[in-house]
């Protein structure tokens, strides 16, 4: 089973969300999808860390059999490819690694290369795997290797997605069971919320609400839950306590024992709700 | 020698995008045509498409006020040249560019992709 760790905007509180979910899960994987900038490690500290480079397919042309009949530029919905004196040009950052250009080549031209975008790491943290993709930066793509990330996870899984919802995070809530949503209770976090709300809502997704951050009831909020039909599970008060442990890179949920249940008791009404 | 600048809704005037522009004139050999610009309503890479109609129509030169990195590089590989655009009618750029006083660009955006 995974669950996914999704919020419109960032700083919400996904990563202490995830983190502190598979810390009280026991034998799980954490999987921080969240390629560009991934911090999970900072609190989960994974050891025997092992790594290996990922890649993308980037293809090249053999001017010597293009014909120059300009199929794979037509195929290209990304416009990837600009045919210029005798053979089309790619534009890797462009390029969504589909594969379109080579299979629609009548003359077998076109070859796909692997092209190294980032590394993707393996470590434990007690009975926690931690599997952490970091994309190579200047990377215009995390894509590939958000898959990679996502297709290594094992049983119970926390995909830590990346703030938004653009298609970084729909690859990463399209591998999941289920979407925890983790929401702020202010104007700008509620307008985020409803927007990936709206993602998940498109990925037929079941999804329930972490309302993080909280001194008293966002009425906007609980209005829209409530239209909606989504379940709040939790509620996490400003607690200096947590704001501690965060500042010095430390889990909540083994550190004080009432997150520790509280997080136990989000997974389990997270279980009953499947 | 064939010149390219691009049109703003007018067909008069220099619009002040290049991917996108509505129309583009043509000039060659002493007589000019304006065709519609295939990439204007493109959903996304507006650059590559119209970057790849400048270089089936074989122009040799581009008149135009800015442009994108992407589009630059096709432009460079297909060895056409850029030229800033310094005035608001396109003929007026053609005249000036025959007497040979436009500079080229130098300076290419990294794309507005929906922004701008």
């Amino acid at each position: 089973m995974k669950i996914a760790c999704l919020s419109g905007k960032g700083g919400a509180g996904k990563t202490f969300t995830a983190v502190n979910l598979a810390a009280s899960a026991g034998k799980c994987c954490y999987v921080d999808c969240d390629v560009e900038e991934p911090n999970g490690r900072l609190f989960l500290k994974p050891e025997r860390v092992e790594s290996r480079s990922v890649s993308t397919l980037l293809p090249e042309f053999d001017a010597g059999l293009c014909s120059g009949c300009k199929k794979c530029v037509d195929f290209c919905r990304f416009h990837a490819l600009v045919y210029v004196k005798g053979k089309p040009m790619v534009f890797s950052e462009v390029c969504h690694s589909c594969g379109g250009c080579a299979l629609v080549c009548p003359e077998k031209a076109v070859v796909e290369k692997p092209r190294p975008i980032g590394i993707l790491e393996a470590g434990r943290h007690g009975d926690v795997r931690v599997i952490t993709g970091v994309l190579n930066p200047g990377e215009a793509s995390g894509i590939t290797l958000i898959k990679e990330a996502v297709k290594s996870a094992r049983g119970l899984s926390i995909l830590d997605c990346p703030p938004g919802s653009a298609c970084p995070v729909m690859e990463s809530a399209s591998a999941a069971d289920y979407c925890l949503l983790v929401a702020e209770p202010t104007a700008f976090g509620l307008h985020n919320f409803k927007m990936v709300h709206e993602l998940v809502h498109l990925l037929g997704k079941p999804c329930g609400v972490l309302i993080n951050k909280q001194d008293a009831p966002y009425e906007p909020l609980e209005r829209f839950c409530e239209e909606q039909g989504i379940p709040v599970l939790a509620r996490i008060p400003f607690d200096p306590e947590v704001a501690e442990c965060i500042a010095s890179g430390e889990i909540a949920a083994e550190k004080l024992p009432r997150y520790r249940e509280l997080f136990q008791g989000l997974l389990e009404k997270i279980g009953g709700s499947l | 020698m064939k010149i390219a600048i691009p049109l703003d809704e007018d067909r008069v005037s220099v619009c002040p995008v290049l991917a996108r522009a509505p129309y583009f004139l043509f000039w060659a050999e002493g007589s000019s045509s304006i065709e519609e610009n295939p990439a204007a309503q493109a959903q996304s890479g507006a650059g590559m498409q119209a970057a790849q109609f400048l270089v089936d129509r074989e122009v040799t030169e581009l008149i135009t006020p800015r442009c994108g990195q992407n589009a630059a590089e096709v432009f460079k590989a297909a060895g056409m040249k850029i030229y800033k655009s310094e005035n608001k009618s396109a003929e007026d750029d053609l005249a000036v560019f025959r007497e040979g006083k436009l500079s080229e660009l130098e300076h290419f955006h990294g794309g507005f992709h929906g922004i701008a």
